[in-house]
């Protein structure tokens, strides 16, 4: 059984999530790296602090490399191996495809994994968090989608993993898809998922502009970063990249301050697991005061600009 | 233009639901309601054919059992023309693999340039299956679309990322995944409701496609997992952010 970890390179450095996988990958293996990008010698050298023994690359120029990808890793991979993803867009668009070529399933929302017994085993959690399922897939490659921060990212001894560089398949037309254009959209402040404090806006904010410049103020006065629901999101007030829950980010800071969330399934899975949860709602009932360390009910038009004043006056 | 849309009827997310205790399944309650996602697709769909016209036609491929339509009615209400139906007893906790299986038969058979799915569903949000599909049509995918537009015969998107954006575009026939925010979707009308209920709906089953399931992960276990505890919760009578000052005192933040 050999294990394999699909990176994409995202802003020239090894993607977040296939850091977190290769921590856990060499715990028990020598685990093998295909690497989608233009590569460096920092980025390998990262790959292989972390464990990465080899290193496959393909650079698929404009394209949208899941269908070039999902066709070089099938060549690669044998039926005991154990193929681990990231949740990001293409992570998800690689592990669909490289099922469809292999006929294999795909494991998802891993929040552990083990491969210690004859099948591989997932635990994932369903029903926002209330229920573990324990998943063994029964036919191989077993492809594994684990959620962001499911496993801690450590460098480990290091080492120069052996790098090679993969030909690009041609897959005709369904490799046709190109990217015309890339946008970074910036937000201010320190990295949302590192982040020890987390200021989370929900609709209850009310809007853009002066409605959510509250949670912006907090979040800069706290040295923490800006969060948001998928309404929020869905709504254009801030960007995806902002977004957290289950089709988002994972958070874990060690304060979590939910400003008009209400408490959504999506949501909770994304920060149930921070330090400490703070949520300023007017409704009694939502959902969030059930996680909460400390629920505040009343409108935080009124309870943050006081809070805000008197972490100004500190 | 021939647009086909994936739908998914779901147990109603906002009423609680159960596993089976022998299977592990989800037990599907009768009243199905459609994926509150699927509806950008559909919105998705009718814009496109509003766009090209009269020759283009938009089918709803769903599988599901076919004694709860409600969810697929409220998409023929929204606007789509028919739908084909894939039921079958064979197919009771089918996994994303089997289901992407039964819906490339399906699509193949009927015929498709254009085939819409949400990025993922609410109740497995796995957010693989569409890309199963793309593999198995061998077609390109525009995934997670956050903006969709046609020129000419390509389909131009932008495609939200971890960072940002990217601009994508591919030629047609495609698979074209969209986010929920896309597009506003539309309120069926009295009209659309009507109409919905004398639309074309075809069952079919997995021997009418040549589809064989097969079981290729099991439910091992399944445990509850502790919940959080709430702590105190208190009115803001404008005190309230006194506390707040307190708690992050305490997690020694400030």
């Amino acid at each position: 059984m050999a294990t394999w970890v699909f990176c994409e390179e995202q802003g020239g450095a090894p993607s977040a999530s296939s850091l977190e996988l290769l921590t856990k990958a060499r715990s028990w293996g020598e685990p093998a790296v295909f690497y989608v990008g233009g590569g460096s010698d920092d980025a390998f050298a990262t790959l292989g602090a972390h464990g990465a023994a080899s290193v496959h690359q393909l650079d698929v120029g404009d394209a949208l490399p899941a269908p070039l990808a999902a066709a070089a890793m099938a060549e690669l991979v044998g039926p005991d191996d154990v193929v681990l993803f990231g949740m990001g867009s293409t992570e998800r668009d690689v592990a669909g495809r490289l099922s469809a070529v292999l006929g294999a399933p795909v494991l998802s929302n891993a929040i552990d994994l083990d491969t210690s017994g004859d099948q591989v085993t997932v635990s994932n959690e369903i029903l926002g968090g209330t229920t573990r399922v324990v998943t063994a897939a029964t036919a191989g490659p077993a492809l594994v989608v684990a959620r962001p921060k499911a496993f801690p990212a450590e460098p480990g001894d290091g080492r120069t993993p052996e790098v090679t560089a993969v030909a690009s398949p041609d897959v005709g037309h369904a490799g046709s898809a190109v990217v015309l254009e890339s946008h970074v959209e910036e937000s201010e402040g320190p990295d949302l998922e590192a982040a020890a404090i987390v200021i989370g806006g929900g609709r209850g904010m009310g809007g853009v502009d002066e409605k959510w410049e509250p949670v912006t103020k907090l979040a800069g006065l706290l040295g923490g970063a800006v969060g948001a629901t998928r309404a929020v999101v869905d709504a254009g007030w801030v960007p995806y990249s902002l977004q957290v829950g289950q089709t988002g980010k994972t958070v874990k800071p060690d304060v979590y301050i939910a400003c008009g969330v209400s408490g959504a399934m999506q949501h909770l899975v994304g920060m149930k697991d921070s330090g400490m949860i703070i949520a300023i709602n007017k409704d009694p009932e939502a959902p969030i005061f059930s996680v909460a360390d400390l629920g505040i009910v009343g409108d935080v038009h009124k309870v943050m600009p006081a809070l805000i004043a008197a972490l100004e006056a500190r | 233009m021939k647009i086909a849309v994936c739908v998914k009827q779901i147990p109603d997310p906002a009423a609680p639901y159960d596993l089976d205790p022998e299977t592990s399944f989800v037990v599907r309650p009768d009243d199905q309601v459609l994926d509150d996602t699927d509806r950008y697709g559909v919105e998705v769909g009718l814009r496109l054919v509003e766009e090209v016209g009269e020759d283009a036609t938009l089918t709803l491929v769903s599988m599901s059992p076919s004694g709860s339509l409600q969810g697929i009615r409220q998409a023929l209400a929204m606007g789509a023309d028919r739908a084909i139906i894939i039921d079958d007893d064979a197919l009771r906790g089918a996994d994303a693999l089997t289901t992407a299986r039964v819906l490339a038969a399906a699509l193949e058979e009927d015929g498709f340039d254009l085939v819409i799915a949400g990025t993922e569903s609410t109740d497995g949000y796995a957010g693989v299956m569409p890309q199963q599909l793309a593999g198995l049509l061998n077609v390109p995918s525009l995934s997670f679309a956050r903006k969709v537009e046609k020129d000419g015969e390509k389909i131009r998107i932008e495609r939200q990322t971890e960072a940002g954006y990217n601009v994508v575009e591919a030629p047609l026939p495609a698979v074209l995944t969209v986010t929920s925010g896309v597009v506003e979707p539309r309120y069926p009308n009295f009209k659309g409701i009507m109409q919905a209920k004398k639309k074309p709906v075809e069952t079919k089953t997995c021997a009418d496609l040549g589809v064989e399931p097969v079981v290729q992960q099991v439910i091992k276990a399944v445990q509850p997992v502790p919940a959080r505890q709430a702590g105190e919760v208190v009115e803001d009578e404008g005190e309230g952010y006194l506390k707040i000052i307190e708690k992050l005192e305490e997690a020694k933040v400030i």
